[in-house]
């Protein structure tokens, strides 16, 4: 059933509405376990989208399965989503930076909270981001170390490649996945894939994963494949090599290599002279898990993430 | 007058990014002023250019008190400025959500890291700043609350209004944060406008900055007193939201005294122009910030009025 989260009217003749998919089992006992599946808090990531289509169709295919609730939530930001704007258009806002918003507040934190309402309540939920339009990434769940104890057990059953324990940070306080956490509903953050595509393999594996958390939680009873082992990791074991020099970066790996200390990663080069201005060599050991995708850079562009320790 | 480059980046397509500074005296790192940190702050850069023409007369006549060094840094920006943009042009970043930066980190981080390292250190740090809804502010003194905030020095600006706030998560990665944790008073100067240039309240911000400067005892400068501040908490502040979205024709303007019940703007069909719904005053007091754009969504802030504030 699609039920409207949020209405607000804009100023010539259309809504802004952010609409939900309620799935749910023909007759409901009033203990049924609810799983929220939320993405497109950035408009120009689209991972999401092909994951909260399989999720649908998969049910749809095998409904008696289903003993639970399932809420699909394919676009927090439609309208940066139809305008390929990564954050709220006209607002110039960072979504995922307002949370967990403000009942009486400006437009987009009054959406806010009212989006973070209608997901409190939920045993579950699975943030679904895709990177940037900058970087490729793996899949896999970020977790900050204050939430890692109750959420690693269950981003195991995603089946992710890689499970990120990092650092607490002040800033992503206002993000929807630490509101929601603070309010009692694990939240866990997938990134993975590149801005502005669907890497459909991807997007199968991780409804693989949501169908093993489901059936974990007791909301499906229908068949599930194994999960893969993710790497469980904190930020010690992960380089990040950024740019030095300004140019167009080229690679010589692939996503998701491993890669040897010392290994030629790729060059910065200049269009206009012909020079190499900078040769990318790994740190360390390891699967390069983040790769950029998008050539030009600058200094500080990030060009890749390894994930150390890993050999071949 | 040193003109200083603090930062600067090459770039792969355009001119290598300079970040410069015009420091006015010698000695001890007195006070700090900064622009436009994002890339629509006209208003912000034209109040620095107007304030480094009024220092560089006050130093030709040997007004800056010995010992006492002022750096002026008007844009740390230009590069997203100069193409239209208000964040950082290739990823839409905001350098005013880098502080105190990362010298190893992603650019916007390195800017904010390079800038910081030549701004920190001085005892009063000004930030000339924006909001981003879109409208028009009574000129105040904006600070946070750290813990390290001193609303009597504010006052000191002489501007009508000192505005205190609980920071937030998203503000601990501003420059007046970092400033204020790096042992710098901060302020921020809000003058009414930011993508247009509003001489009236261009020519407060520098009265104001040169007002504080002279009490703070780096300059020697005769200027009119100014106000002593009304110190207003943002919380207690009512925010004034619209019922509807449409055309929005307002009636009202920042400083104006309102009652209960007062019509504060019209939003109009924008299609036929009836009028939808009007925009009524919830208590007597003083209009804070108005919207300014021509159309508005429903639920938006188009008012904040200081309750029960009279002229």
């Amino acid at each position: 059933m699609i039920k409207t989260v949020v209405s607000a009217e804009l100023p010539v003749e259309e809504h802004l509405l952010i609409r939900k998919n309620r799935l749910e089992p023909e007759e409901l006992g009033g203990k049924e376990k609810r799983i929220s599946i939320v993405t497109g808090t950035h408009g120009d990531e689209l991972e999401g989208q092909f994951v909260c289509y399989e999720m649908n169709r998969r049910i749809r295919e095998n409904p008696k399965a289903l003993k639970g609730i399932v809420d699909i939530y394919p676009a927090l930001n439609p309208l940066g989503i139809d305008s390929i704007t990564r954050g709220v258009p006209m607002f110039d806002l960072d979504m995922n930076r307002i949370f967990p918003g403000m009942e009486k507040g400006p437009l987009m934190e009054t959406v806010a909270s009212q989006i973070v309402a209608d997901l409190k309540g939920s045993d579950v939920c699975i943030d679904i981001h895709a990177s940037n339009i900058f970087l490729m990434e793996i899949p896999q769940v970020r977790i900050s170390e204050e939430t890692a104890d109750t959420l690693v057990p269950l981003a195991k059953l995603l089946n992710v490649d890689f499970i990120w324990v990092h650092a607490s940070a002040t800033v992503l306080e206002s993000t929807l996945a630490h509101s929601l956490n603070d309010v009692g509903v694990p939240t866990l953050v997938v990134e993975m894939g590149v801005g502005m595509r669907i890497t459909k393999r991807y997007c199968e594996q991780l409804v693989d994963g949501i169908f093993s958390l489901m059936k974990e939680l007791g909301i499906w009873e229908g068949p599930v494949t194994p999960v893969k082992e993710p790497i469980v990791s904190t930020d010690h074991e992960v380089e990040f090599i950024n740019a030095n020099a300004a140019g167009i970066f080229v690679p010589a790996i692939e996503h998701g290599d491993l890669v040897k200390k010392g290994q030629h990663l790729g060059d910065i080069l200049s269009p206009l002279t012909g020079e190499v201005e900078e040769r990318i060599n790994a740190g360390v050991d390891g699967m390069v898990f983040t790769r950029r995708e998008y050539p030009v850079v600058y200094s500080g562009s990030l060009l890749a993430r390894i994930l150390g320790g890993i050999r071949k | 007058m040193r003109e200083e480059i603090l930062y600067s980046m090459k770039a792969p397509y355009r001119e290598d990014i300079q970040i410069k500074g015009f420091a006015f005296g010698k000695g001890e790192k007195a006070a700090c002023i900064v622009g436009a940190i994002r890339g629509n702050e006209y208003q912000q850069l034209y109040v620095c250019t107007q304030l480094v023409q009024a220092l560089q007369k006050l130093e030709a006549k040997g007004a800056i008190v010995s010992n006492h060094e002022i750096l002026v840094v008007p844009s740390i920006n230009s590069h997203s400025m100069n193409i239209g943009k208000r964040f950082w042009a290739v990823d839409n970043t905001d350098i005013n959500r880098m502080f105190p930066g990362h010298s190893l980190g992603e650019t916007t981080q390195r800017i904010a890291a390079g800038v910081f390292e030549k701004i920190q250190g001085y005892s009063y740090g000004i930030q000339l700043a924006s909001f981003y809804l879109p409208g028009d502010f009574i000129p105040h003194v904006r600070m946070m609350e750290t813990g390290y905030q001193s609303a009597s020095l504010a006052n000191l600006f002489g501007l009508p209004y000192v505005i205190v706030r609980k920071p937030r998560p998203i503000d601990t990665t501003t420059l007046n944060y970092n400033w204020q944790i790096w042992n710098t008073n901060a302020f921020s100067v809000y003058t009414a406008e930011t993508d247009e240039i509003d001489e009236v309240s261009a020519r407060q911000a520098v009265a104001a900055i040169l007002r504080f400067l002279t009490r703070m005892g780096v300059i020697r400068y005769n200027s009119h007193s100014g106000y002593i501040a009304s110190i207003v908490k943002e919380d207690d502040m009512t925010a004034v939201r619209t019922d509807a979205g449409g055309i929005y024709r307002r009636k009202r303007n920042p400083g104006d005294e309102v009652h209960c019940g007062d019509v504060l703007a019209e939003i109009l069909h924008p299609l036929d122009g009836r009028v939808l719904v009007q925009v009524n005053a919830p208590t007597d007091g003083i209009i804070f910030f108005a919207h300014k754009k021509p159309l508005v969504t429903e639920h938006e802030v188009v008012y904040k009025i200081i309750r029960r504030l009279h002229e």
